[in-house]
């Protein structure tokens, strides 16, 4: 071997060697500030990562954009659905006063709420867009408790990391991490554009995370999970959306 | 003819790359847009709004009327996640190229127009000698004429900047950060609409492109692309 190929080799090996080193680095670190989405695994996972990492790095604080009343739009779509449960019904024949929330998980005071209390809570409103990752949208004004109040009222507890949030459809489910979640624009929304939500909206429960894309926004919510580890819900994932080959960060 | 450099290792290995991402953003583009393929202008837009226009193909949503009685299956889970993965590495491969482009003098000795080819009428000789449909002269394998030129510095330059802005535009997220980014674009809708132009235009960019290269002798021209040395006979020289 030449000393001009052994220089080469050399070179060659430590640039792998530091290059190895410095994804390494780089992971660990991404774990250590949260920057890792449950869906990380995969061919995908690399783009999932890098989409939630620079959400996470460029976003925390950021408000979703707001519009004047007069951008509201007459056509909030419903979008399909598939025909409500017979448990869903009954409760609906009831004005939904047995609709129950339940809160769970790392809280000091697991328990539930009835809509009466969550209407008694400091109610806000928010005039944003609901986009849906098909391309359509549309602007509305949302009235709802921020989930941070009703998670405050529970009392979360410090290694809290995510919330995982589910419809009375057992199939649909998904999280958003503790940033999301007590941030000032999530809400569970119980009103729009003036009155009660209607059920093809989501009502009478909806989360409202305007950050992020329309199918991160589930319907008829009855159950806040608490969490520090995600493994623990369905596949693993974070949500049914990645189980469905969606991906669990909706923000782009 | 001696092995003589024409493209350089870089901006063969960034052709590439990107060539591939554009593939592949093309791809997941189409079948993303299949879910909804109407287009509007301004923050709102759904199947109950009136639309700007809408292309004649069926859908992979029920809720769309499309006057086909079928709906397609529904792709946009991979579809979305390719074309995100895609989209990183034409950003992150085209800021090397760019940044690589400048410092390195390619697109001022490569891309600018010549001196002497700032004209009308040097405009003129190069689309006359495009609309003869004439094969390019033996010094044309060596460096880019007029029209070529221009087209890449609107490639580089106007098209992918717009392309990636309208998509970053669409983004919720990206959009709480920066909201001038879709507030200047007159909203939501108008940022799919123009991202649905764009993408447009880079494939009729790619179609001459690749056209043109048939025309000027494809095997030479891949094999230069390829390994960066023009060797052998050159094809319609």
């Amino acid at each position: 071997m030449t000393n001009f190929s052994r220089r080469k080799l050399i070179k060659t090996g430590l640039s792998a060697a530091a290059g190895v080193t410095g994804l390494g680095v780089a992971a660990g670190l991404a774990k250590n500030y949260g920057l890792i989405p449950p869906d990380h695994a995969g061919i995908w996972g690399v783009g999932e990562t890098l989409n939630y990492a620079s959400y996470r790095l460029l976003t925390n604080h950021s408000m979703a954009r707001e519009f004047a009343r007069s951008e509201i739009s007459a056509t909030p779509l419903a979008n399909e659905m598939s025909p409500p449960s017979d448990e869903f019904k009954k409760l609906q024949a009831g004005g939904f006063a047995d609709w129950r929330l339940a809160v769970d998980g790392l809280v000091d005071r697991p328990g539930a709420f009835s809509l009466e209390q969550l209407k008694s809570f400091p109610s806000r409103s928010q005039i944003t867009q609901l986009a849906c990752e098909e391309g359509w949208s549309y602007v509305a004004e949302w009235t709802g408790v921020p989930v941070s109040h009703v998670l405050e009222a529970a009392g979360i507890q410090p290694h809290a990391r995510y919330v995982v949030y589910f419809s009375i459809d057992p199939d649909w489910w998904d999280s958003i991490d503790m940033t999301d979640a007590l941030h000032p624009q999530t809400y569970l929304a119980y009103g729009m554009n003036g009155g009660d939500l209607s059920v093809g909206n989501g009502g009478p429960l909806r989360m409202r995370v305007p950050r992020q894309l329309g199918y991160k926004n589930v319907k008829f919510i009855t159950r806040l999970a608490v969490t520090d580890d995600l493994r623990k819900f369905g596949k693993g994932l974070g949500s049914a959306s990645p189980e469905g080959g969606y991906a669990w960060f909706a923000g782009v | 003819m001696a092995e003589m450099s024409r493209h350089s290792a870089l901006v063969r290995a960034t052709h590439w790359i990107i060539a591939l991402s554009s593939l592949a953003l093309l791809l997941s583009g189409v079948e993303i847009l299949i879910s909804h393929p109407r287009f509007y202008w301004g923050e709102n837009g759904n199947v109950l709004t009136p639309v700007l226009f809408k292309l004649p193909i069926p859908s992979s949503r029920q809720l769309v009327p499309t006057g086909y009685g079928y709906v397609l299956p529904d792709q946009n889970g991979w579809s979305r996640s390719l074309h995100f993965q895609s989209a990183w590495l034409v950003v992150l491969t085209g800021l090397v190229y760019v940044v690589a482009g400048f410092v390195s003098g390619h697109f001022r000795r490569d891309l600018l127009p010549r001196g002497e080819d700032v004209s009308w009428r040097a405009l003129w000789r190069t689309v006359a000698t495009h609309l003869r449909f004439e094969r390019p002269s033996a010094a044309e394998a060596w460096s880019y004429n007029l029209l070529q030129r221009l087209s890449y510095l609107f490639v580089i330059f106007a098209l992918f900047p717009l392309v990636i802005w309208t998509g970053l535009a669409m983004s919720p997220a990206f959009t709480s950060a920066f909201p001038a980014t879709v507030d200047l674009l007159g909203g939501r809708q108008s940022a799919r609409t123009l991202h649905f132009f764009a993408a447009l235009l880079l494939l009729l960019f790619l179609l001459v492109h690749v056209g043109m290269v048939w025309f000027a002798g494809f095997r030479s021209r891949m094999r230069t692309m390829i390994r960066g040395r023009i060797d052998g006979p050159l094809e319609g020289a």
